[in-house]
């Protein structure tokens, strides 16, 4: 991978963005918006495979991610016996009947050759398939949400460690994808715009509901962590000998040995919680290293050209035999996995699940700016309009505040419109995020940092 | 007899008004959709922004109004403020238009371009929005809130059910007949309407027989600002103002456009209230309804709800999917004007 000037001036950048908060507002605040950063530069990426190599537009970010969450949910909690022991045997039996029932209806949909036949004996059978399931169904997850409603009142999940979930994520999203596709993907950009946007808006909604399964509003708290955790690492011998020996030269200072081991206390604490969010950082940006390795290797491959071919000019790509429908479905179920992957860090990082969190301003609209600001069809683009637009939406907060308090500085401090203004900061990013959107598609409408046109 | 009557009378309180009502707010919604999509040509995301925007300056005038005691009587303040609001809604279209939108028509961009175009609208006025009035609730209807009350239909029929008739919800449909049967009175008896729809069946042809385009444009923001102020406003009466419930309602709104056959006006229209009313009554539970018509022992004992309505928004997304798969055209085929 070589980099170009711009690259080289894009990458230098963000280092030194996240250099500078660190001095300014503290190393933790730094880390802290790295991490978002990096979860943020990989969503981009998973938008940007579909988007920018093959033109398949992807609303449904916000669904995949939320498909991840709840893999590492599943993957991570402790079982709930007691739901199992009550439940387990209705979800059972439904979930049998229900592949009873797709079986039926796709024999009646081969067997039967008359059109309005066909249609009406498969909604009768669907319609009281569909009645019989409910039935078992219900009475199984009624039980199972009774099951300790405070701490439980679902079925748990698989107790393995959470990093797995990573590339279950990676599955449940792509497998969810998959039928979005099969159903949505013939249709013109814009409408499979609408209906993705749509569709993981019921996958959200179907987890905020489905008290059995994900515990919905009432929300998964306390997720296992892949890292240590701070109380852990305060007690432990080789880290407090570790940060003896980093401030050995600020502690040498002190004599007073009272003094000296006060501060030594809240150096521990601190770097405790600092050291927590590096292994986060480094376990992150591996994930996004791999992920970019593998996107450009694609992209450069054969079948990357192809997926151009087929973005740039359909029909001649069609007639050069390639099978259109199958690759645009290929390459939709590639890019949600990969926001499926960043879907689970991201409850990951959190240690908790909350279904009503996710809201498609957040969750789809702003990633969407961030392959669009920092360029599609590129992969280090995509990382670098993930980090940017974080970073810009982390920290426009305090430089509104600033700026806000510097123009009415000649106003009185209890000025109302100063105060209204003051009140109103955290609005001034989706202000800023417009803005940036509007521009860029105005005066560099293929990125900050534009695919490479490669003649080979 | 009687409990047919209460059945229906069920029916009508819990179902059909609401239904109409929220119905009638869809189908503006989708109309001002429709008409930016089949003249303008892109999907516009930020029309759920304009009508929370259209909402948000009527608001600000009803107060005005009120600090200055002129009223309506029983009618809510806010429809003298509304001709102030869908002004402002005007005003921002076509500043919208002048200042973004254009520049990509002249270009001929993809319509995918111009939808993300629209979406960086979106954010402009929604941080607009909150900046002026935050992002609570604001209640803002007053005059007087019942037309009929449910008690007092009890009393006047004798009837075990009440029949409430809010008038918001009468006003809502009241101005909704109006507005719809201007707007198609508009295309299809004017000459600019006519010209319009020309325009949108056949932009080359229209120019070439001398149709100003530039006039068509801004005829169109007209309409758009119009419906979608009109719209945002009756849905903050019916319910409560809130700025981010807009965002949502573009969603169902895009559903009914494109359910009714995305670019035929009249599809609209039926789309707003086919969505309304799958909505309203596969979330319904229809208990209190077969207890009336059902003999005693056959009584449900469930509350006969064929879904729950925490899924009341999936509902729309639902059956767009499932017209996109059978009829992608849309019911009435849409496309023209």
């Amino acid at each position: 991978m070589r980099f170009d000037k711009y690259e080289w001036i894009a990458i230098s950048i963000m280092v030194f963005l996240f250099i500078l908060v660190g001095f300014i507002q503290g190393w933790s605040v730094s880390l802290v918006i790295l991490n978002m950063c990096i979860i943020s530069a990989i969503m981009t990426m998973g938008v940007n495979i579909s988007w920018g190599y093959a033109g398949v537009i992807n609303f449904g970010v916000m669904g995949f991610l939320a498909m991840g969450g709840l893999a590492a949910v599943l993957v991570s909690y402790p079982p709930v016996k007691e739901a199992w022991h009550v439940g387990g045997s209705g979800l059972g039996i439904s979930f049998v009947l229900l592949i009873a029932l797709v079986t039926a209806v796709y024999f009646i949909t081969k067997l039967i050759e008359k059109k309005s036949h066909k249609y009406w004996l498969n909604g009768s059978v669907i319609f009281f398939g569909l009645i019989i399931i409910r039935y078992f169904f219900l009475n199984a997850t009624d039980r199972i949400e009774e099951v300790d409603p405070a701490l439980a009142g679902f079925l748990g999940g698989a107790n393995l460690p959470i990093i797995f979930s990573w590339v279950v994520g990676g599955f449940f999203a792509g497998g969810v994808a998959f039928v979005i596709g099969k159903v949505a993907l013939g249709l013109r950009s814009d409408y499979l715009a609408i209906v993705t946007l749509g569709i993981s808006e019921i996958v959200v909604s179907v987890l905020k509901h489905e008290e059995w399964l994900s515990r919905g509003v009432k929300n998964v708290i306390g997720l296992k962590r892949p890292v240590p955790y701070e109380i852990n690492l305060q007690v432990s011998d080789w880290f407090i000998t570790m940060v003896t020996w980093f401030n050995s030269s600020k502690l040498n200072q002190i004599i007073d040995p009272d003094q000296k081991q006060q501060i030594l206390n809240n150096l521990i604490i601190d770097s405790s919680s600092l050291f927590v969010k590096l292994n986060y950082a480094i376990l992150f940006f591996t994930v996004m290293i791999v992920i970019y390795y593998f996107a450009n290797k694609a992209q450069i491959s054969p079948w990357g050209r192809m997926m151009r071919a087929i973005r740039d000019n359909e029909v001649s790509a069609n007639a050069m035999g390639k099978d259109i429908v199958k690759q645009h479905l290929i390459i939709f179920v590639i890019g949600a996995a990969i926001v499926g992957v960043a879907g689970a860090m991201l409850v990951t990082l959190d240690g908790l699940f909350t279904p009503s969190g996710y809201r498609p301003l957040r969750f789809t609209f702003i990633i969407w700016i961030m392959v669009i600001v920092g360029g599609s069809g590129n992969n280090l683009g995509a990382i670098f309009g993930g980090f940017v637009i974080w970073f810009s939406w982390i920290e426009v907060a305090p430089i509104t505040t600033f700026l806000i308090n510097l123009f009415t500085s000649g106003l009185d401090s209890q000025n109302a419109i100063r105060l209204h203004l003051l009140d109103s900061v955290p609005y001034f990013r989706y202000l800023l995020m417009g803005m940036v959107l509007l521009l860029i598609l105005r005066y560099r409408p293929k990125g900050i940092i534009p695919e490479k046109i490669r003649h080979s | 007899m009687i409990d047919f009557i209460n059945a229906i009378v069920v029916l009508l309180n819990f179902v059909i008004i609401p239904g109409l009502t929220y119905g009638s707010q869809l189908a503006l919604g989708a109309l001002g959709v429709t008409f930016v999509y089949a003249i303008l040509r892109f999907a516009n995301f930020a029309h759920g922004e304009l009508m929370s925007f259209g909402a948000m300056i009527t608001i600000l005038f009803t107060w005005f109004f009120q600090s200055q005691n002129i009223g309506l009587g029983i009618l809510p303040t806010a429809l003298l403020a509304l001709p102030f609001g869908i002004l402002a809604t005007i005003v921002l279209g076509l500043l919208s238009d002048k200042f973004v939108f254009k520049y990509y028509r002249t270009q001929k961009s993809v319509p995918v371009v111009l939808a993300m175009v629209s979406i960086g609208v979106m954010f402009v006025v929604n941080a607009i929005i909150r900046i002026i009035v935050g992002t609570e609730a604001i209640k803002f209807s007053d005059g007087q809130k019942f037309i009929m009350k449910a008690k007092q239909f009890k009393v006047m029929t004798g009837l075990n059910e009440g029949l409430a008739l809010k008038s918001s919800q009468v006003i809502t449909i009241l101005i909704t007949i109006a507005l719809l049967t201007f707007t198609f009175w508009f295309l299809q008896k004017t000459k600019t309407g006519k010209s319009m729809r020309a325009f949108s069946d056949n932009e080359d042809l229209a120019l070439l027989s001398g149709i100003n385009p530039d006039r068509v444009v801004f005829i169109t923001w007209l309409i758009v600002g119009t419906l979608a102020c009109v719209a945002g406003t009756l849905y903050g009466l019916d319910k409560s103002y809130k700025p981010i419930i807009y965002l949502n309602l573009v969603l169902p709104i895009f559903a009914s456009a494109i359910v009714g056959g995305i670019g035929s006006p009249f599809g609209a229209v039926v789309g707003g209230y086919v969505i309304a009313f799958s909505e309203i009554m596969v979330t319904y539970a229809y208990k209190k309804f077969f207890k009336y018509l059902l003999p005693e022992n056959l009584e449900p004992s469930s509350l006969v709800q064929l879904l729950s309505t925490d899924y009341k928004f999936a509902v729309s997304f639902t059956i767009l999917v499932i017209v996109l798969l059978i009829r992608p055209s849309g019911i009435f085929r849409g496309k023209v004007l």
